[in-house]
């Protein structure tokens, strides 16, 4: 009698939830893209209207990597400032940020969100080679734009599987060639000594330099990596010191290159020509190292640092700053991670600005049709540059050095791609 | 009063039957139901409850901690994924591979892990999910080193009419309810009994012949080979590996994931897995500046409320209403009619009658309210 | 430079590393002997502590004013910390506890990240600049000051441990809370006390790490793995085993990283990890540890 009871109640439970997936499927809404008409006729226009644009990107806002994180506030405050300003193309903007802690497994996750619930019309950014890597088969079978991803690795640029995915950032391999190029000429027999990340980063970098001064008579005569998870960096210089060379070549991502800094300034006997990458050439990680001890610090850059009295008077800086202030109040605008965002922003305004349909596709021919244009926040003579067999939005790079209590453009910008040719696999 | 147990018996039967049955049917109807993106986050949950129920083993029956299970699950996964991408094996070829592999590595560390008790096996076990990360950058030829391998999914057969969430889902679905089935059942053979009177009293248990060091060693293997299989699964569902998806922080979350679920019981690893699942998208929405905040006082006020796991206070409130209702039967029904969101979709987790004794003490056969013959 | 100077030169560089592992080792014993749970919480803690301090010397205090005042508030925060949060779950299950300490690690960590931001900070050296030189081999004042605070610290800990009646009180809390209890002792102002104690040590730790790895909220998440490590080669009941734990983890996992090219930098965290379980195998509670005798 129970049990009959209870198979009765089974079978209504059974025949309620069939009926509710019948009926209000969630399902099948999904699958509802948009598509235009006109000449553009058959082509996505989820996410996009004549008033609204709908972007996500995805982040570390928790978890190991989080400092990256602030780079979403930059991107954010450019585009409320613009949709105060008539939007991109009479377009106001809504972007969606989610958060991935920098696991792979969440990145699916919070791409897939922002595409079948979210249903944006592009995923504009995510952040770190894994995560990105995680996501972009996915957007590619679905066929949603993900430009811009903010990562340098080479492959973003040089895989061809991938059309709707495309990097920004100086890749790093174009900057271990800026390095590279700068010691040929200035220090022809230099032998090199190597600190890298133990990743995708430090390996792309340290691998296009080597591949870089092949041949000529610059020798990388010591390396040593860290892992992100190693509390200090001090063993490894104690080692680099000990090859003598006159060059160090310094792959660290921001605490560790402020430790090194501090490792190098502190060891009198050894003084080597300090080239640090880019990701730590910020100010905030020289300045906690002393000012005075990272005199004569080589690095190469591509847009504005905020921090830089240089730019103080620069329009677009004074722009930035201003609506930093006014859109993302508790963000520090000196960040160069918050301008890094500003820039990659505005540099998709310029993309959507030139899409010749206002459809996905669209905006995957325009990322890769780029030609010269320019970006205020990035430095004079960088513009993004894109074509049929050149995937790499930013090539061209300055050097700058460290002096008094700030960097020194020195040199003219060096366009990567055509002093050492395009970059292949 | 014997005929009297035999009925109770039957009826017990009969609704773990039934129960069964019904979470097999809402199982299958899901992905039919929710949008791809929420199969897949269903998926991601069935794919870590496998991980959990093998620590569970471990941990919640064995009695030993491990903080290093993150690292069999990147073995696992990182099984499949070398099959797949050198050796272009078919998935299902990957699973008996990943699950005997990382069987076998367990059964490696089980033996060291006799000379170990708590405190110090759980750093052990550490050190060894900080190890790993390091070492799949190493090996670069087989790894693919710090870039990962990417792998193709399980794709669906063209009869079925399946997308490919849904396939992933029915497959990632058999799978953990095999496993889960395996997991339960080895608890209740003398296996399970075994480690059991072990971790309640070692001395006792060995005193009566319990063979403790075999046991304590093959629980460790058992449970390395869930993990296994998991992230073999995980291969599947995501596509991707890369040494930074699996740092020792993952092996923390497991151990979180499933003491916040439930040690020791049937269905606290599917709670874990949810709570590990959902719980960081929640945080988020509740503050966008730092998810982290709220997902750290989330956990602490889980522990707050439910000191022995989510599958506790579900107990201890399921026994609560069915100490209320004078209708016994209630508490069967209640727990067919709301249940957990994230539970249904898993068939080999019925609801346990959570207080014995209310359960036997009910008279057969009293009409529930809404009966009517 | 000869090699015997540039070994002994990486051997000073171990001891430095190793230093800051039993800085941080120093709480987690204190923590254990106190409660007999393993604190994940304790670096985070002691990264709040320094930030602290920080903040105290960016509102214009002068170092030797902040460090006291920062160890008085890690002191008090630490037995709020245990009011608060963990005795809550007082009497439910070890993992519990362990889960609620990992639960605020995450918390403490975001909440960090959130008021000061990641990105680095400098924080003042109370050591001189420069180093002593013993022919050739470099060790600068900032390496020679930690080993010394340390030291101080670790000798502070034995005392309280073998010659206060503190010491014997909380090894009956951390054994047996119950009998303990009916015995008369106050349990629950014996964990507050070890709670505070042991941030105030972690406090210690934090101040004397930062000026050399930079302040941010991640500074010691990797100083903790070590600091576990350093913990369990020692025996986790032992202050002596703690230092000396940390200093053969930092010496080991350096000489093997910079002379034996198979290890390498990248895979020399696996060095400790293996001398630990050669040593666990022997003495499974530690070099310095008390082995517990069963109770059937």
């Amino acid at each position: 009698m129970r049990n009959i009871t209870a198979l009765r109640a089974a079978a209504a439970a059974t025949a309620a939830l069939l009926t509710a997936t019948a009926c209000s499927t969630q399902r099948g809404q999904d699958d509802q893209g948009t598509v235009a008409g006109g000449t553009c006729k058959g082509q996505q226009t989820t996410g996009i209207t004549d008033k609204t644009i709908k972007l996500g990107g995805i982040y570390p806002l928790s978890g190991p990597a989080s400092a990256y994180g602030t780079i979403s506030k930059g991107v954010a405050a450019y585009f409320k400032y613009v949709n105060d300003h008539g939007g991109i193309g009479g377009r106001k903007v809504d972007f969606v940020v989610r958060d991935d802690g920098y696991q792979p497994p969440k990145a699916v996750e919070e791409a897939r969100r922002l595409v079948e619930r979210e249903k944006v019309f592009a995923v504009f950014q995510t952040l770190g080679t894994p995560s990105t890597a995680a996501v972009w088969d996915y957007l590619n079978q679905q066929k949603v734009p993900q430009p811009f991803v903010a990562t340098g690795a080479s492959v973003w640029g040089t895989d061809t599987k991938h059309p709707w995915t495309i990097g920004w950032q100086p890749n790093y391999v174009a900057e271990a060639r800026m390095y590279a190029k700068y010691l040929k000429d200035e220090k022809p027999k230099a032998k090199v000594a190597v600190l890298y990340q133990n990743d995708d980063f430090g390996k792309d970098l340290l691998g296009g330099f080597k591949k870089a001064v092949a041949g000529s008579g610059v020798k990388v005569i010591a390396e040593e990596s860290y892992e992100v998870t190693d509390p200090s960096v001090s063993a490894q210089m104690t080692s680099l010191a000990r090859s003598k060379a006159d060059v160090l070549l310094d792959v660290t991502t921001p605490k560790f290159g402020s430790q090194a800094l501090a490792a190098d300034a502190k060891n009198t006997q050894w003084n080597p020509v300090h080239i640090v990458n880019n990701v730590s050439s910020s100010a905030a990680v020289l300045k906690p190292v002393g000012f005075k001890n990272v005199q004569g610090v080589v690095s190469a850059t591509y847009f504005k640092d905020p921090a830089d009295p240089r730019w103080a008077q620069d329009p677009e800086v004074k722009t930035y700053q201003d609506a930093m202030h006014e859109y993302a109040p508790d963000a520090d605008p000196a960040n160069q991670f918050n301008a890094y965002g500003w820039a990659v922003a505005s540099s998709l305004h310029k993309a959507l600005d030139a899409m010749k349909c206002p459809t996905r596709e669209g905006l995957r021919d325009a990322v890769r049709n780029l030609r010269d244009v320019k970006v205020g926040m990035l430095l004079p003579g960088v513009t993004l540059s894109t074509g049929p067999d050149d995937a790499f939005p930013i090539e061209t790079l300055q050097l700058m050095r460290f002096k008094g209590e700030r960097w020194q453009l020195f040199g003219k910008p060096v366009d990567t791609r055509k002093e050492f040719g395009p970059l292949t696999d | 009063m014997r005929s009297m147990t035999a009925v109770l018996d039957r009826t017990r039967h009969g609704r773990f039957a039934l129960a069964a049955l019904l979470a097999a049917a809402v199982a299958m109807a899901v992905p039919f139901y929710f949008a791809p993106f929420q199969v897949f986050q269903l998926t991601m949950v069935l794919v870590y409850a496998v991980a959990l129920a093998g620590l569970n083993l471990l941990v919640g029956f064995g009695g030993q901690i491990s903080l290093g299970h993150g690292a069999f699950f990147a073995a696992g996964a990182y099984t499949a994924a070398i099959m797949l991408d050198r050796f272009d094996t078919g998935h299902l070829a990957t699973l008996p591979v990943a699950a005997a592999a990382c069987f076998l590595l367990g059964l490696g560390f089980g033996v060291p892990a006799l000379r170990l008790r708590g405190l110090y096996l759980a750093l052990v076990t550490l050190s060894l999910a900080v190890f790993l990360p390091p070492l799949l950058k190493r090996l670069e030829a087989v790894t693919g080193g710090s870039m990962g391998l990417t792998v193709e999914k399980p794709q669906p057969p063209a009869w079925s009419g399946l997308a490919e969430d849904q396939w992933s889902y029915f497959v990632v679905l058999a799978v953990s309810a095999v496993a889960l089935l395996v997991a339960r059942n080895l608890l209740r053979s003398r296996v399970g009994r075994a480690l059991l009177a072990v971790r309640d009293n070692e001395s006792a248990a060995e005193v009566m012949g319990v063979r403790l060091s075999l046991h304590k060693t093959f629980a460790f293997a058992w449970s390395a080979m869930f993990a296994g299989v998991a992230g073999c699964l995980y291969t599947w569902v995501i596509g991707f590996v890369s040494p930074d998806s699996f740092s020792f922080v993952l092996s923390i979350t497991l151990l979180a994931g499933l003491v916040v679920g439930g040690l020791a019981s049937l269905y606290g690893p599917l709670l874990g897995a949810a709570f590990v699942m959902y719980v960081p998208s929640v945080a988020q929405d509740l503050s966008e500046a730092a998810p982290g905040v709220v997902f750290g006082l989330l956990i602490i006020a889980v522990m707050f409320v439910a000191p022995t796991g989510l599958a506790g206070l579900a107990s201890r409130a399921g026994g609560a209403v069915a100490r209320r209702r004078a209708g016994a039967a209630a508490s069967d029904r209640s727990s067919v009619a709301e249940p957990p969101p994230e539970s249904t979709s898993e068939p080999s987790a019925p609801r346990t009658p959570v207080d014995p004794e209310s359960v036997e003490a009910e008279p057969v056969g009293a009409p529930p309210r809404t009966e009517k013959e | 430079m000869s090699t015997l100077t540039d070994l002994l030169q990486q051997v000073v560089e171990g001891i430095g590393s190793g230093a800051v592992y039993a800085s941080l080792a120093l709480a987690l014993v204190l923590i254990h002997r106190f409660t007999g749970i393993v604190n994940f919480a304790q670096g985070e803690l002691a990264m709040l502590s320094t930030y602290v301090a920080w903040q105290l010397m960016a509102s214009g205090m002068p170092f030797w004013l902040a460090l006291p005042v920062t160890l008085a508030v890690s002191f008090v925060g630490g037995m709020l910390v245990e009011r608060l949060v963990i005795r809550p779950v007082q009497g439910a299950p070890e993992l519990t506890v362990v889960i609620v300490t990992v639960g605020l690690f995450i918390f403490v960590n975001a909440a960090a990240g959130l008021i000061w931001s990641f990105t680095v900070k400098a924080f003042p050296q109370p050591f001189p600049d420069g180093g002593i030189d013993l022919a050739g081999v470099r060790m600068d004042w900032s390496t020679v000051g930690i080993i010394g605070v340390v030291a101080v610290v670790m000798g502070l800990l034995y005392l309280l441990f073998q010659h206060t009646s503190i010491g014997l009180v909380m090894r009956a809390v951390a054994c047996n809370p119950e009998s303990a209890r009916l015995s008369g002792i106050r349990v629950s102002r014996v964990l507050m006390l070890g709670w505070g104690l042991a941030a105030t040590v972690g406090a210690v730790s934090g101040v004397l790490v930062a000026p050399v790895l930079f302040l941010e909220p991640n500074m010691m998440g990797g100083v903790l793995i070590y600091a576990f490590a350093a913990a369990t080669l020692g025996g986790f009941d032992s202050p002596v085993g703690a230092v000396v734990g940390g200093l053969f983890v930092g010496v080991a996992e350096t000489l093997a990283g910079a002379y034996v090219d198979v290890i390498g930098p990248d895979l020399k965290v696996g060095v400790p990890l293996v001398i630990i379980l050669a040593v666990l195998l022997v003495r499974p509670q530690g070099l310095f540890g008390r082995a517990a005798v069963e109770r059937a």
